[in-house]
Protein backbone atom coordinates (compact mmCIF):
# COMPACT_ATOMS: atom_id res chain seq x y z
CA UNK A 1 0.00 0.00 0.00
CA UNK A 2 1.17 3.37 -0.95
CA UNK A 3 0.94 6.07 1.85
CA UNK A 4 1.64 9.87 1.17
CA UNK A 5 2.31 12.18 4.44
CA UNK A 6 2.92 10.09 6.74
CA UNK A 7 5.30 10.99 9.48
CA UNK A 8 8.08 9.52 8.53
CA UNK A 9 8.09 10.91 5.07
CA UNK A 10 7.76 14.41 6.70
CA UNK A 11 10.51 14.10 9.25
CA UNK A 12 12.50 12.36 6.65
CA UNK A 13 13.05 14.90 4.63
CA UNK A 14 13.95 16.87 7.92
CA UNK A 15 16.58 14.05 8.34
CA UNK A 16 17.77 15.07 4.96
CA UNK A 17 18.59 18.14 5.74
CA UNK A 18 21.08 17.45 9.15
CA UNK A 19 24.08 19.46 9.27
CA UNK A 20 22.86 21.63 6.33
CA UNK A 21 22.01 25.56 6.27
CA UNK A 22 18.43 26.48 5.14
CA UNK A 23 18.90 30.06 3.52
CA UNK A 24 16.05 32.88 3.49
CA UNK A 25 15.59 34.08 -0.34
CA UNK A 26 13.36 36.93 -2.07
CA UNK A 27 14.64 36.09 -5.46
CA UNK A 28 14.98 33.53 -8.13
CA UNK A 29 18.53 34.85 -8.13
CA UNK A 30 19.27 35.02 -4.34
CA UNK A 31 18.03 31.19 -4.61
CA UNK A 32 20.15 30.07 -7.71
CA UNK A 33 23.35 31.86 -5.41
CA UNK A 34 22.08 29.91 -2.27
CA UNK A 35 21.99 26.19 -4.15
CA UNK A 36 25.58 27.10 -5.68
CA UNK A 37 26.96 27.76 -2.42
CA UNK A 38 25.64 24.39 -1.27
CA UNK A 39 22.03 25.07 0.82
CA UNK A 40 20.20 22.32 1.32
CA UNK A 41 17.07 24.11 1.17
CA UNK A 42 15.82 27.58 0.65
CA UNK A 43 12.96 29.67 2.41
CA UNK A 44 11.04 31.53 0.03
CA UNK A 45 10.56 35.47 1.23
CA UNK A 46 9.30 38.44 0.36
CA UNK A 47 10.88 40.22 2.48
CA UNK A 48 14.19 39.48 5.12
CA UNK A 49 13.31 39.25 8.78
CA UNK A 50 15.70 42.35 8.96
CA UNK A 51 13.69 44.25 6.52
CA UNK A 52 10.05 42.98 8.25
CA UNK A 53 11.61 44.97 11.33
CA UNK A 54 12.69 47.87 9.76
CA UNK A 55 9.49 48.51 7.85
CA UNK A 56 6.77 47.14 9.56
CA UNK A 57 3.08 46.53 8.98
CA UNK A 58 1.48 43.29 8.77
CA UNK A 59 4.02 40.77 7.49
CA UNK A 60 1.65 37.33 5.85
CA UNK A 61 2.61 35.00 3.62
CA UNK A 62 4.55 35.31 0.18
CA UNK A 63 2.83 36.22 -2.69
CA UNK A 64 2.54 32.85 -4.84
CA UNK A 65 4.28 34.48 -8.19
CA UNK A 66 7.38 35.25 -5.65
CA UNK A 67 7.08 31.41 -4.43
CA UNK A 68 6.76 29.62 -7.71
CA UNK A 69 9.78 32.17 -9.31
CA UNK A 70 11.78 30.43 -6.42
CA UNK A 71 10.71 26.53 -7.65
CA UNK A 72 11.52 27.21 -10.55
CA UNK A 73 14.88 28.57 -10.11
CA UNK A 74 16.23 25.66 -7.61
CA UNK A 75 16.22 22.05 -7.63
CA UNK A 76 16.81 21.91 -3.58
CA UNK A 77 13.81 22.01 -1.22
CA UNK A 78 11.70 25.35 -1.16
CA UNK A 79 10.00 25.99 1.91
CA UNK A 80 7.31 29.26 2.78
CA UNK A 81 5.98 30.94 6.05
CA UNK A 82 2.87 30.63 7.31
CA UNK A 83 1.37 33.60 10.17
CA UNK A 84 0.93 31.24 13.36
CA UNK A 85 -2.76 29.90 13.74
CA UNK A 86 -3.53 30.71 9.73
CA UNK A 87 -4.68 27.56 8.51
CA UNK A 88 -5.17 28.76 5.35
CA UNK A 89 -2.02 30.12 3.79
CA UNK A 90 -1.13 26.63 4.94
CA UNK A 91 -3.60 25.16 2.29
CA UNK A 92 -2.24 27.38 -0.33
CA UNK A 93 1.52 26.92 0.53
CA UNK A 94 0.67 23.08 0.36
CA UNK A 95 -1.61 23.69 -3.05
CA UNK A 96 1.72 25.83 -4.40
CA UNK A 97 3.44 22.20 -3.57
CA UNK A 98 6.26 23.66 -1.19
CA UNK A 99 8.35 21.08 0.16
CA UNK A 100 8.00 22.74 3.73
CA UNK A 101 5.86 24.93 5.37
CA UNK A 102 7.14 27.30 8.51
CA UNK A 103 4.53 28.19 10.57
CA UNK A 104 6.67 31.60 11.48
CA UNK A 105 6.81 34.03 14.25
CA UNK A 106 8.48 36.37 12.31
CA UNK A 107 5.11 36.64 10.20
CA UNK A 108 2.13 38.33 11.99
CA UNK A 109 0.32 35.92 14.59
CA UNK A 110 -3.34 35.25 12.85
CA UNK A 111 -4.37 33.14 16.02
CA UNK A 112 -3.68 33.95 19.64
CA UNK A 113 -3.93 30.77 20.82
CA UNK A 114 -4.11 28.03 18.79
CA UNK A 115 -1.56 27.21 16.08
CA UNK A 116 -2.20 25.09 13.09
CA UNK A 117 -3.47 21.57 13.57
CA UNK A 118 -0.39 20.13 11.26
CA UNK A 119 -1.66 16.30 11.29
CA UNK A 120 -3.97 17.67 8.78
CA UNK A 121 -1.55 18.52 5.97
CA UNK A 122 0.84 16.40 3.70
CA UNK A 123 3.06 18.94 3.34
CA UNK A 124 5.51 18.78 6.70
CA UNK A 125 6.01 21.65 9.16
CA UNK A 126 8.72 23.72 11.07
CA UNK A 127 7.83 25.67 14.10
CA UNK A 128 9.61 27.52 16.16
CA UNK A 129 10.49 27.08 19.95
CA UNK A 130 12.41 29.06 22.77
CA UNK A 131 12.39 25.85 25.24
CA UNK A 132 11.60 21.69 25.46
CA UNK A 133 7.47 22.42 26.38
CA UNK A 134 6.96 24.64 23.37
CA UNK A 135 8.80 22.62 20.85
CA UNK A 136 6.75 19.29 22.53
CA UNK A 137 3.82 20.88 22.53
CA UNK A 138 4.36 21.78 18.38
CA UNK A 139 5.20 18.23 17.60
CA UNK A 140 2.05 17.31 19.13
CA UNK A 141 0.23 19.26 16.75
CA UNK A 142 2.09 17.43 14.03
CA UNK A 143 5.28 19.78 13.39
CA UNK A 144 7.99 17.49 11.84
CA UNK A 145 10.73 19.39 12.34
CA UNK A 146 11.81 22.14 15.29
CA UNK A 147 13.60 25.24 15.06
CA UNK A 148 14.99 27.38 18.18
CA UNK A 149 13.67 30.64 17.31
CA UNK A 150 16.53 32.93 18.40
CA UNK A 151 15.66 36.31 17.27
CA UNK A 152 15.15 36.99 13.74
CA UNK A 153 16.39 40.19 11.94
CA UNK A 154 18.93 40.84 14.61
CA UNK A 155 22.28 39.40 13.50
CA UNK A 156 22.95 39.17 17.39
CA UNK A 157 22.98 34.98 18.14
CA UNK A 158 22.22 35.80 21.89
CA UNK A 159 18.81 34.71 22.05
CA UNK A 160 19.29 31.12 19.93
CA UNK A 161 22.03 30.86 21.99
CA UNK A 162 19.35 31.37 24.95
CA UNK A 163 16.87 29.01 23.52
CA UNK A 164 19.44 26.36 22.47
CA UNK A 165 21.18 26.37 25.95
CA UNK A 166 17.06 26.12 27.47
CA UNK A 167 16.39 23.07 24.98
CA UNK A 168 19.39 21.21 25.00
CA UNK A 169 19.80 21.49 28.79
CA UNK A 170 16.18 20.34 29.38
CA UNK A 171 17.13 17.17 27.48
CA UNK A 172 19.82 16.44 29.87
CA UNK A 173 17.91 17.41 32.91
CA UNK A 174 15.15 14.80 31.56
CA UNK A 175 17.45 11.95 31.28
CA UNK A 176 18.16 12.25 34.68
CA UNK A 177 14.74 11.90 35.81
CA UNK A 178 12.95 8.71 37.76
CA UNK A 179 10.01 7.77 35.57
CA UNK A 180 7.66 8.37 38.28
CA UNK A 181 8.99 11.71 38.37
CA UNK A 182 8.06 12.28 34.50
CA UNK A 183 4.40 12.87 35.40
CA UNK A 184 5.02 16.33 37.23
CA UNK A 185 7.43 17.38 34.96
CA UNK A 186 4.84 16.83 31.84
CA UNK A 187 2.86 18.81 33.94
CA UNK A 188 5.12 21.64 34.55
CA UNK A 189 6.24 21.87 30.78
CA UNK A 190 2.56 22.12 29.57
CA UNK A 191 3.82 18.87 27.28
CA UNK A 192 2.12 15.41 26.17
CA UNK A 193 3.83 12.81 28.35
CA UNK A 194 4.32 10.49 26.28
CA UNK A 195 6.73 13.27 24.53
CA UNK A 196 8.36 13.82 27.68
CA UNK A 197 9.43 10.19 28.14
CA UNK A 198 10.19 9.60 25.11
CA UNK A 199 13.14 12.89 25.14
CA UNK A 200 13.51 11.24 28.78
CA UNK A 201 14.61 7.92 27.00
CA UNK A 202 16.14 8.74 23.51
CA UNK A 203 18.23 12.27 24.99
CA UNK A 204 16.85 14.53 21.99
CA UNK A 205 13.69 15.88 20.41
CA UNK A 206 12.08 13.09 18.07
CA UNK A 207 12.14 15.29 15.38
CA UNK A 208 15.50 17.20 13.80
CA UNK A 209 16.56 20.16 15.61
CA UNK A 210 17.35 23.37 13.31
CA UNK A 211 18.42 26.43 15.04
CA UNK A 212 17.51 29.92 13.71
CA UNK A 213 17.40 34.09 14.28
CA UNK A 214 20.36 35.96 14.30
CA UNK A 215 23.10 33.94 12.94
CA UNK A 216 25.66 36.09 11.06
CA UNK A 217 28.92 34.59 10.45
CA UNK A 218 30.10 30.98 10.14
CA UNK A 219 30.77 30.86 13.80
CA UNK A 220 27.53 32.08 14.51
CA UNK A 221 27.05 28.60 12.51
CA UNK A 222 29.27 26.60 14.08
CA UNK A 223 28.66 28.07 17.67
CA UNK A 224 25.28 26.53 16.86
CA UNK A 225 26.29 23.45 15.79
CA UNK A 226 28.67 22.68 18.75
CA UNK A 227 25.48 23.81 21.23
CA UNK A 228 23.90 20.75 19.50
CA UNK A 229 21.92 22.09 16.80
CA UNK A 230 21.34 19.44 13.63
CA UNK A 231 22.02 22.57 11.11
CA UNK A 232 21.22 26.27 10.64
CA UNK A 233 18.94 28.44 9.45
CA UNK A 234 20.31 31.65 8.39
CA UNK A 235 18.00 34.79 7.38
CA UNK A 236 18.79 38.16 7.17
CA UNK A 237 22.84 37.12 7.96
CA UNK A 238 23.39 36.26 4.33
CA UNK A 239 22.08 38.51 1.93
CA UNK A 240 22.21 41.48 4.17
CA UNK A 241 26.39 40.96 4.39
CA UNK A 242 28.86 42.37 2.02
CA UNK A 243 29.34 39.25 -0.41
CA UNK A 244 26.59 37.32 0.26
CA UNK A 245 27.79 34.29 -2.39
CA UNK A 246 30.92 34.63 0.29
CA UNK A 247 29.28 34.62 3.43
CA UNK A 248 26.89 31.83 2.33
CA UNK A 249 29.47 29.33 1.34
CA UNK A 250 32.00 30.33 4.26
CA UNK A 251 28.50 29.11 6.67
CA UNK A 252 28.23 26.25 4.73
CA UNK A 253 31.66 24.95 5.01
CA UNK A 254 31.58 26.28 8.74
CA UNK A 255 28.38 24.37 9.36
CA UNK A 256 29.86 21.01 8.21
CA UNK A 257 33.33 21.23 9.94
CA UNK A 258 31.78 23.08 13.00
CA UNK A 259 34.59 21.60 15.16
CA UNK A 260 37.72 21.95 13.14
CA UNK A 261 38.65 25.28 14.30
CA UNK A 262 41.64 25.52 11.26
CA UNK A 263 38.71 25.28 8.53
CA UNK A 264 36.76 27.74 10.41
CA UNK A 265 39.46 30.60 10.77
CA UNK A 266 40.21 29.79 7.16
CA UNK A 267 36.24 30.29 5.62
CA UNK A 268 36.25 33.57 8.47
CA UNK A 269 38.64 35.79 6.27
CA UNK A 270 38.54 38.63 4.31
CA UNK A 271 34.00 37.96 4.03
CA UNK A 272 34.07 42.00 4.07
CA UNK A 273 31.21 43.23 6.48
CA UNK A 274 28.80 40.91 7.90
CA UNK A 275 25.05 42.35 8.50
CA UNK A 276 24.94 45.23 10.42
CA UNK A 277 22.64 43.58 12.97
CA UNK A 278 20.90 45.52 16.15
CA UNK A 279 21.19 44.21 19.94
CA UNK A 280 18.47 41.73 20.73
CA UNK A 281 18.80 43.34 24.87
CA UNK A 282 18.18 46.94 23.05
CA UNK A 283 14.53 45.92 21.58
CA UNK A 284 11.12 46.56 23.36
CA UNK A 285 9.24 43.31 24.33
CA UNK A 286 6.90 44.65 22.17
CA UNK A 287 9.61 44.55 19.00
CA UNK A 288 10.76 40.59 20.46
CA UNK A 289 9.26 38.21 17.60
CA UNK A 290 10.25 35.57 19.91
CA UNK A 291 7.54 36.08 22.25
CA UNK A 292 4.87 35.22 19.63
CA UNK A 293 3.65 31.52 19.68
CA UNK A 294 2.19 29.86 22.96
CA UNK B 1 35.10 -13.71 17.33
CA UNK B 2 36.73 -11.88 13.96
CA UNK B 3 37.06 -7.82 14.26
CA UNK B 4 34.13 -5.98 13.71
CA UNK B 5 34.01 -4.44 9.62
CA UNK B 6 34.46 -0.59 9.67
CA UNK B 7 32.39 0.97 7.84
CA UNK B 8 32.64 4.60 6.97
CA UNK B 9 30.04 7.30 6.16
CA UNK B 10 30.38 10.10 4.34
CA UNK B 11 29.57 12.88 6.96
CA UNK B 12 29.35 15.83 5.36
CA UNK B 13 25.77 16.33 5.07
CA UNK B 14 22.74 14.52 5.63
CA UNK B 15 20.94 11.38 7.39
CA UNK B 16 24.31 9.71 8.80
CA UNK B 17 23.26 9.39 12.21
CA UNK B 18 20.57 6.98 10.82
CA UNK B 19 23.14 4.98 8.52
CA UNK B 20 25.49 4.75 12.11
CA UNK B 21 22.99 3.36 13.94
CA UNK B 22 21.80 1.10 11.03
CA UNK B 23 25.43 -0.55 11.06
CA UNK B 24 26.00 -0.47 14.61
CA UNK B 25 22.82 -2.65 15.36
CA UNK B 26 23.89 -5.24 12.47
CA UNK B 27 27.77 -5.06 14.33
CA UNK B 28 29.99 -3.17 12.72
CA UNK B 29 32.00 -0.43 13.75
CA UNK B 30 31.47 3.19 11.87
CA UNK B 31 33.60 5.76 10.83
CA UNK B 32 32.70 9.17 10.01
CA UNK B 33 34.31 10.32 6.75
CA UNK B 34 34.64 14.23 6.13
CA UNK B 35 38.56 14.25 4.93
CA UNK B 36 40.33 11.38 2.34
CA UNK B 37 42.59 10.45 5.08
CA UNK B 38 39.17 8.94 7.05
CA UNK B 39 38.76 6.27 3.96
CA UNK B 40 42.14 4.37 4.94
CA UNK B 41 41.82 0.87 6.30
CA UNK B 42 37.80 1.05 5.70
CA UNK B 43 35.96 -1.90 4.82
CA UNK B 44 33.16 -0.51 2.94
CA UNK B 45 31.34 2.88 2.22
CA UNK B 46 27.81 4.18 2.87
CA UNK B 47 26.80 7.26 1.29
CA UNK B 48 23.68 8.14 3.17
CA UNK B 49 20.56 10.61 1.98
CA UNK B 50 21.06 14.20 1.83
CA UNK B 51 20.59 17.08 -0.49
CA UNK B 52 22.91 15.58 -3.14
CA UNK B 53 23.81 19.37 -4.37
CA UNK B 54 24.88 19.99 -1.27
CA UNK B 55 26.79 17.01 -0.82
CA UNK B 56 28.48 17.03 -3.86
CA UNK B 57 29.63 20.51 -3.38
CA UNK B 58 31.38 19.69 0.24
CA UNK B 59 32.80 16.28 -1.34
CA UNK B 60 34.71 18.69 -3.94
CA UNK B 61 35.55 21.39 -1.61
CA UNK B 62 36.51 18.61 1.27
CA UNK B 63 39.12 17.21 -1.63
CA UNK B 64 37.14 13.82 -1.29
CA UNK B 65 35.78 13.48 -5.33
CA UNK B 66 38.86 11.35 -6.49
CA UNK B 67 39.08 9.84 -3.35
CA UNK B 68 35.80 8.60 -3.29
CA UNK B 69 35.74 7.57 -7.06
CA UNK B 70 39.10 5.66 -6.63
CA UNK B 71 38.08 3.62 -3.02
CA UNK B 72 37.96 -0.09 -3.83
CA UNK B 73 35.52 -1.79 -1.10
CA UNK B 74 32.20 -1.71 -1.49
CA UNK B 75 30.12 1.22 -1.60
CA UNK B 76 26.36 1.61 -0.79
CA UNK B 77 24.14 4.64 -1.45
CA UNK B 78 20.68 5.70 -0.35
CA UNK B 79 18.76 8.04 -2.56
CA UNK B 80 21.50 11.89 -2.41
CA UNK B 81 24.11 8.75 -2.50
CA UNK B 82 22.28 7.00 -5.62
CA UNK B 83 22.56 10.53 -7.35
CA UNK B 84 26.72 10.67 -6.32
CA UNK B 85 27.54 7.12 -7.29
CA UNK B 86 25.16 7.19 -10.88
CA UNK B 87 26.96 7.95 -14.61
CA UNK B 88 24.47 10.53 -15.27
CA UNK B 89 22.07 12.49 -13.56
CA UNK B 90 18.69 14.53 -15.43
CA UNK B 91 17.29 17.76 -13.58
CA UNK B 92 20.15 18.32 -11.63
CA UNK B 93 22.44 21.56 -11.64
CA UNK B 94 25.73 21.84 -13.47
CA UNK B 95 29.06 20.75 -12.87
CA UNK B 96 27.24 17.91 -9.87
CA UNK B 97 29.90 15.71 -9.11
CA UNK B 98 28.82 12.40 -10.04
CA UNK B 99 31.10 9.10 -9.26
CA UNK B 100 30.35 7.08 -12.07
CA UNK B 101 30.61 3.84 -10.15
CA UNK B 102 27.25 2.35 -10.75
CA UNK B 103 26.00 2.36 -14.16
CA UNK B 104 22.44 3.82 -14.03
CA UNK B 105 21.31 7.49 -15.11
CA UNK B 106 18.89 8.79 -12.74
CA UNK B 107 16.46 11.59 -12.36
CA UNK B 108 16.58 14.07 -9.67
CA UNK B 109 13.56 14.70 -7.75
CA UNK B 110 11.88 11.82 -10.02
CA UNK B 111 8.79 11.03 -7.80
CA UNK B 112 8.05 14.65 -7.44
CA UNK B 113 8.45 17.03 -5.05
CA UNK B 114 7.87 16.78 -1.28
CA UNK B 115 4.11 16.61 -0.91
CA UNK B 116 4.08 13.39 -3.40
CA UNK B 117 6.81 11.43 -1.05
CA UNK B 118 5.42 8.17 0.20
CA UNK B 119 5.79 5.06 1.85
CA UNK B 120 5.41 1.76 -0.64
CA UNK B 121 5.65 -2.24 0.38
CA UNK B 122 8.78 -3.61 -2.15
CA UNK B 123 9.53 -6.90 -2.81
CA UNK B 124 13.27 -7.65 -2.25
CA UNK B 125 14.38 -10.42 -4.25
CA UNK B 126 14.94 -13.47 -2.52
CA UNK B 127 12.55 -12.61 0.55
CA UNK B 128 9.23 -13.39 1.26
CA UNK B 129 8.36 -10.37 3.76
CA UNK B 130 7.63 -6.95 1.85
CA UNK B 131 10.43 -4.11 2.87
CA UNK B 132 9.08 -0.62 3.60
CA UNK B 133 10.36 1.55 1.36
CA UNK B 134 10.33 5.43 2.26
CA UNK B 135 10.80 7.38 -0.78
CA UNK B 136 11.75 11.18 -0.01
CA UNK B 137 12.17 13.57 -3.18
CA UNK B 138 13.61 10.63 -4.27
CA UNK B 139 16.27 9.84 -7.48
CA UNK B 140 14.18 7.94 -10.56
CA UNK B 141 16.55 5.24 -12.11
CA UNK B 142 15.50 5.74 -16.14
CA UNK B 143 18.40 3.89 -17.46
CA UNK B 144 20.60 0.87 -16.20
CA UNK B 145 23.42 -0.76 -18.03
CA UNK B 146 23.69 -4.51 -18.66
CA UNK B 147 25.59 -5.55 -15.26
CA UNK B 148 23.22 -3.66 -13.12
CA UNK B 149 21.42 -6.05 -10.99
CA UNK B 150 17.56 -5.36 -9.87
CA UNK B 151 17.05 -6.11 -6.42
CA UNK B 152 13.59 -4.54 -6.12
CA UNK B 153 11.38 -2.39 -8.25
CA UNK B 154 7.93 -0.21 -8.21
CA UNK B 155 5.67 0.01 -10.39
CA UNK B 156 8.31 -1.27 -13.22
CA UNK B 157 11.11 1.25 -12.15
CA UNK B 158 13.78 -0.26 -10.07
CA UNK B 159 14.44 1.02 -7.20
CA UNK B 160 17.15 -1.05 -5.31
CA UNK B 161 20.06 -2.42 -7.97
CA UNK B 162 23.62 -4.17 -7.16
CA UNK B 163 26.70 -3.93 -9.94
CA UNK B 164 29.01 -5.92 -8.05
CA UNK B 165 30.71 -4.00 -5.26
CA UNK B 166 27.96 -1.54 -5.15
CA UNK B 167 24.45 -1.43 -4.05
CA UNK B 168 22.55 1.54 -4.22
CA UNK B 169 18.53 2.41 -3.53
CA UNK B 170 16.56 5.42 -4.26
CA UNK B 171 14.76 5.08 -0.79
CA UNK B 172 15.89 4.90 2.34
CA UNK B 173 16.50 2.00 4.57
CA UNK B 174 18.28 3.78 7.02
CA UNK B 175 14.54 5.36 7.90
CA UNK B 176 12.44 2.24 8.22
CA UNK B 177 13.53 0.25 10.94
CA UNK B 178 14.07 -2.93 9.28
CA UNK B 179 17.68 -4.10 8.89
CA UNK B 180 17.70 -6.03 5.72
CA UNK B 181 19.36 -3.74 3.02
CA UNK B 182 21.96 -3.08 5.58
CA UNK B 183 22.64 -6.67 6.50
CA UNK B 184 23.03 -7.21 2.63
CA UNK B 185 25.68 -4.72 2.40
CA UNK B 186 27.76 -6.32 5.00
CA UNK B 187 27.35 -9.10 3.39
CA UNK B 188 28.64 -7.75 0.61
CA UNK B 189 31.59 -6.50 2.54
CA UNK B 190 32.42 -9.79 4.07
CA UNK B 191 32.30 -11.41 0.28
CA UNK B 192 34.53 -8.75 -1.16
CA UNK B 193 37.12 -8.69 1.75
CA UNK B 194 37.49 -13.16 1.51
CA UNK B 195 38.35 -12.24 -2.15
CA UNK B 196 40.78 -9.46 -1.10
CA UNK B 197 42.72 -11.65 1.29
Amino acid sequence: MTELGTMRVKSGLAEMLKGGVIMDVTTAEQARIAEEAGAVAVMALERVPADIRREGGVARMADPTKIREIQEAVTIPVMAKARIGHFVEAQVLEALEVDYVDESEVLTPADEEHHIDKWAFNVPFVCGCRDIGEALRRISEGAAMIRTKGEAGTGDIVNAVRHMRSVFGAIRRLQTLSGDELYAEAKELRAPLELVRWVAENGRLPVVTFTAGGIATPADAALCMQLGADGVFVGSGIFKSADPSTMAKAIVEATTNFRDAEILARVSEGLGEPMRGLSAAGLAPDELLEARGW
Amino acid sequence: MAEPLRIGVLAVQGDVREHATMLQDAGAEVVEVRRPQELDGLDGLVLPGGESTAIGRLVRLAGLEEPLRAFRGPVFGTCAGLILLARAASDGVPGQPLLGLLDVAVRRNGYGRQVASFEADLDLAGEAEPLRGVFIRAPRITERGPGVEVLAALDGDPVLVQEGRILAASFHPELAGDGRVHERFLEIVREESCVGA
